[in-house]
């Protein structure tokens, strides 16, 4: 019972966060919401029993990629839009109401509960111990693998935006 | 008539046309930047050195040829096999026969005198090298033309020499006029050969169709028998419309004044003395065709005796001392076609060697004045020439007296025996007889006219008279090598009934053509009154030359005041060529400008088709370049479309 | 809840997709692009419980790493950007065209 509404309760503001993400004009706005929608996700994998998952997304994807984000919104300066209205063009009517359409469709061929209800779990499913115990043994070469994509990443970054002589700002 | 049925092979004779091939082959690559100096002596020896050696060959030949008995006098060369379809087989095969043997010397003789004398003439043309080059492949073409074995070699060398009368006669081609010359030439020659190839085709495809299936003479002229005389009379015909562009007969005779344009050495040999006269030739070896058909030889007799006549009423006003001569030439050769028309086919090839020899000289002649004065070519204005060039003179004056058929030098013997022969034979006629006796006059009067406007009276240009001068001795030597033959070579062919013994000449070609076959029978007084009416007619023009253009020069002029029309018409030669143009060069020009060119070829091949494939694939590049619009939303976009389609598609299943 | 979990999924995604493509600002269509990638996680996630499989988890750890080093990067890029043209409205930044 807790659950369900517990649910609906993150899940009603993941939607809200969201819609505010897109539709927010001064890009701050944008990445506070976006934030907001973190949490509420976060909320949800708690649900699910992914909890080392939903605590990594508050710890990296909401305090350290968001920040990051934030940092660099305010490095640039970047105003709000400038024109009031959003320029109307096909592609993007288009794009929201086939997308529209696409989920709908989806949504509706997912049918009604699909699936059962849930098997039971016990303490260890989602927890630290359990996904270290996969990600040790089974799953270690992708383990590896993406820390090397996090040292490239990290090359890359300091890299591309190094000051060259003669750069303006 | 049995042929040459025994050959001997004579493996010389692939090297009178080969040699003078490879004298073209060498100069045509060293032909840039020459000069009639310093590196130009490579040149002309090599140029001059290859007709001679053929000339030599051809001696060789000659020699070996009369080794023989005279029924079995052929010398046959066989090099490889070029075509071998089923059972037709045509080899590059040369052959050497009585008739083919007079035809070399001639070409090889005369030709390499006037390789000799183009050394002096051509001295300094910045084209050296070009010009004895495509001189010694017209020799090439030429020889192979009279070699050949077979209908297949003798229209490749027609052609052949077609191509270098093109070259040569626009070989100073930065002049347009020149250049035109030079297609003009070519385009009649090919009308021409139009008919040719049609004779050629109709002999080959009716043998066929009796199954002997063959190109080569001696096999033809074996069962020539089999066709039918209709066959035999239509590819008579059409074999001579060739001949007659080639031979410029009339009305294809248009093409030889204009080739005048070409050097005056180029007008000797292949518009004198060897290009002109195959067609001669090539009815004389047919002429195992022409006798089974009495129309086709009236035809061709007629055509040549109104030739002669026309082309001589043309030259008594011509004002440039080579149209005259151009003309003259044309009149000559009806008079060789009559001869062959009536069935003295030995009459009519001598008259081409003896006109090969005098009128290579006339043409030469006139080189050597044109060379004098500057290049002036009008006749009215030169006089008095002849204490200023002596040998030039001398020489063109025996040239004058054997083309007027005086005795007792070559053009008395060849002329005569053809006015007889058009009297006597069985082909002849008197009215035949009466219009080639009349041009004879016509003849003797406008050479002479020639000579003396040239040659005698005052100067009428002193200018011009200052500063004339004898030419070198390289083309003074040939004019007197010619000379000789213009005055003695006539001994060759003195008629039976004058009791000096056989008629060499004729005998000679016996084998080939047999026997001519008189008329009726005429006694020897009927003969030699002939012979004096043909002096007679030679005096007349001669006086009546002396006393309009030396006695009282004002004769011409009032009687061409009294009879203007008259006059003018001569003097435009009829106006064919105005005539021709107007039905069918105009015409054809309007229709390849307006419709082939603008419309078919710029309008609908280069802008429909080329152009359009290129519109076409602009536009649809132009449609297709939408899609890289360079932003990333865009192409978001598109994946998005994609993967929704992807997925609707797997959904609605 | 796997159920409502993949519905939910669906409809983040959505919303993503349209501010990724109907946005100007380079920035905010990042954050979109983040967006899609957390409602993947999502039904990851809700498919594992439902399977008793913890694949799921792990791929939404990589794809977590993975989007930290490309927010990395990218940000990299939009300061180049920055730097040069003077904004990062992604309607001026189409020098590939054509």
């Amino acid at each position: 019972m807790i659950q369900a509404i517990a649910f609906y309760l993150f899940a009603a503001t993941a939607v809200v966060f969201a819609l505010l993400v897109v539709a927010a004009r001064n890009p701050i706005y944008s990445a506070l919401s976006l934030i907001g929608c973190l949490f509420a996700i976060a909320g949800i994998f708690a649900l699910n029993s992914a909890h080392l998952v939903a605590i990594l997304q508050i710890l990296v994807y909401a305090g350290a990629i968001m920040v990051l984000i934030l940092f660099v919104i305010m490095l640039l300066n970047l105003s709000p839009e400038e024109l009031g209205k959003p320029v109307f063009n096909t592609r993007k009517v288009l794009a929201v109401f086939l997308l529209a359409a696409g989920g709908a469709l989806l949504i509706g061929r997912l049918g009604t509960k699909v699936w059962g209800s849930l098997p039971a779990a016990d303490d260890r499913f989602g927890s630290i111990e359990g996904v270290g115990m996969v990600l040790f043994t089974q799953y270690l070469l992708p383990f590896e693998m993406v820390s090397l994509l996090l040292l490239a990443a990290i090359i890359g970054a300091a890299l591309l935006s190094r000051r060259e002589r003669g750069d303006r700002s | 008539m049995t042929p040459l049925e025994e050959t001997t092979f004579f493996g010389y004779l692939r090297w009178i046309p080969a040699l003078p091939l490879i004298g073209f082959l060498i100069n045509i690559f060293s032909a840039r930047g020459e000069t009639g100096h310093g590196r130009a002596s490579k040149v002309h020896w090599i140029a001059c050195l290859a007709p001679f050696g053929s000339f030599l060959i051809a001696l060789l030949s000659f020699s070996r040829l009369l080794e023989l008995a005279p029924e079995a006098r052929r010398l046959t060369d066989t090099v490889f096999t070029w075509i071998a379809a089923g059972d037709f087989t045509a080899n590059l095969s040369f052959s050497m026969d009585p008739l083919s043997a007079v035809m070399t010397l001639v070409v090889t003789g005369v030709g390499f005198l006037i390789h000799v004398y183009s050394v002096g003439y051509m001295h300094g043309d910045r084209a050296y090298a070009r010009y004895f080059a495509y001189l010694n492949l017209f020799m090439a073409m030429m020889l192979l033309l009279v070699l050949g074995d077979n209908l297949l070699l003798l229209f490749l060398g027609w052609e052949g020499v077609g191509l270098c009368s093109y070259f040569l006669i626009g070989f100073w081609y930065e002049d347009p006029e020149k250049a035109y010359a030079g297609l003009k030439a070519f385009v009649v020659n090919r009308i021409g050969d139009f008919g040719f190839l049609l004779g050629i085709f109709l002999l080959f495809w009716s043998l066929g169709q009796k199954g002997i299936w063959t190109i080569d003479f001696h096999t033809i002229q074996a069962h020539a028998s089999l066709l039918s005389p209709t066959v035999i009379t239509a590819i008579c015909l059409l074999l001579f419309m060739g001949a007659m562009g080639k031979s410029a007969q009339f009305p294809l005779h248009v093409w030889l004044p204009d080739a005048m344009a070409g050097p005056t050495p180029v007008s000797a040999l292949i518009h004198a003395a060897t290009m002109v006269t195959a067609g001669v030739y090539m009815v004389a070896r047919m002429h195992f065709l022409y006798v089974t058909s009495d129309f086709a030889m009236q035809w061709v007799a007629w055509f040549g005796a109104f030739t002669a006549l026309f082309a001589a009423t043309i030259g008594i006003c011509q004002n440039d001392i080579k149209k005259v001569l151009a003309y003259s030439t044309v009149s000559q050769l009806g008079y060789m076609f009559v001869g062959v028309g009536v069935g003295a086919y030995a009459a009519g090839i001598f008259h081409l060697m003896t006109h090969a020899f005098f009128k290579a000289l006339l043409f030469l002649g006139a080189g050597s004045v044109m060379h004098a004065v500057s290049g002036e070519t009008n006749i009215q204005k030169m006089g008095g020439l002849r204490s200023k060039m002596p040998w030039t003179f001398g020489t063109f004056l025996i040239a004058t007296l054997a083309i007027a058929g005086f005795p007792p030098f070559s053009g008395f013997f060849s002329k005569d025996e053809i006015l007889w022969q058009a009297y006597a034979s069985g082909h002849g006629s008197t009215a035949l007889w009466a219009v080639l006796w009349i041009g004879a006059a016509i003849t003797s009067f406008y050479m002479f006219r020639l000579t003396f406007l040239t040659f005698f009276t005052k100067p009428r240009d002193h200018h011009l008279h200052d500063h004339a001068h004898e030419s070198p001795s390289v083309m003074t030597i040939p004019l007197a090598l010619l000379a000789v033959g213009a005055a003695v070579a006539g001994f060759l062919g003195i008629p039976d009934s004058w009791g000096l013994g056989h008629n060499l000449f004729e005998g000679f070609l016996e084998p080939v053509f047999g026997k001519p076959h008189p008329g009726g029978h005429f006694s020897h007084s009927t003969e030699a009154l002939f012979v004096g009416l043909s002096v007679a007619a030679g005096l007349a023009g001669l006086i009546l030359a002396w006393v309009f253009y030396v006695r009282s020069r004002d004769i011409p002029v009032r009687l061409a005041r009294s009879f203007p029309l008259v006059y003018r018409i001569l003097l435009n030669k009829y106006y064919v060529d105005e005539i021709y143009d107007f039905l069918f060069v105009r015409p054809i020009r309007v229709l390849s400008e307006k419709i082939f060119w603008k419309i078919l070829d710029a309008g609908i091949v280069d802008d429909g088709m080329v152009n359009g494939t290129a519109r076409f694939f602009q536009g649809a590049a132009r449609l297709l370049r939408r899609i890289q619009a360079g932003d990333v939303q865009s192409y978001g976009f598109a994946m998005i479309v994609g993967v929704l389609a992807i997925v609707g598609f797997m959904l609605l299943q | 809840m796997t159920h409502e979990s993949l519905v939910l999924s669906i409809i983040l995604f959505a919303i993503g997709v349209i501010g990724f493509l109907v946005r100007r600002n380079a920035i905010v269509v990042l954050m979109s692009v983040e967006l899609m990638l957390n409602a993947c996680n999502l039904a990851f996630v809700a498919v594992s419980r439902q399977l008793m499989d913890m694949t799921g988890h792990i791929y939404a750890f990589m794809v977590m790493t993975v989007a930290a080093a490309e927010a990395a990067v990218a940000l990299a890029i939009v300061v180049l950007i920055f730097r040069t043209r003077g904004a990062v409205n992604l309607d001026q930044i189409n020098i590939m065209k054509g």
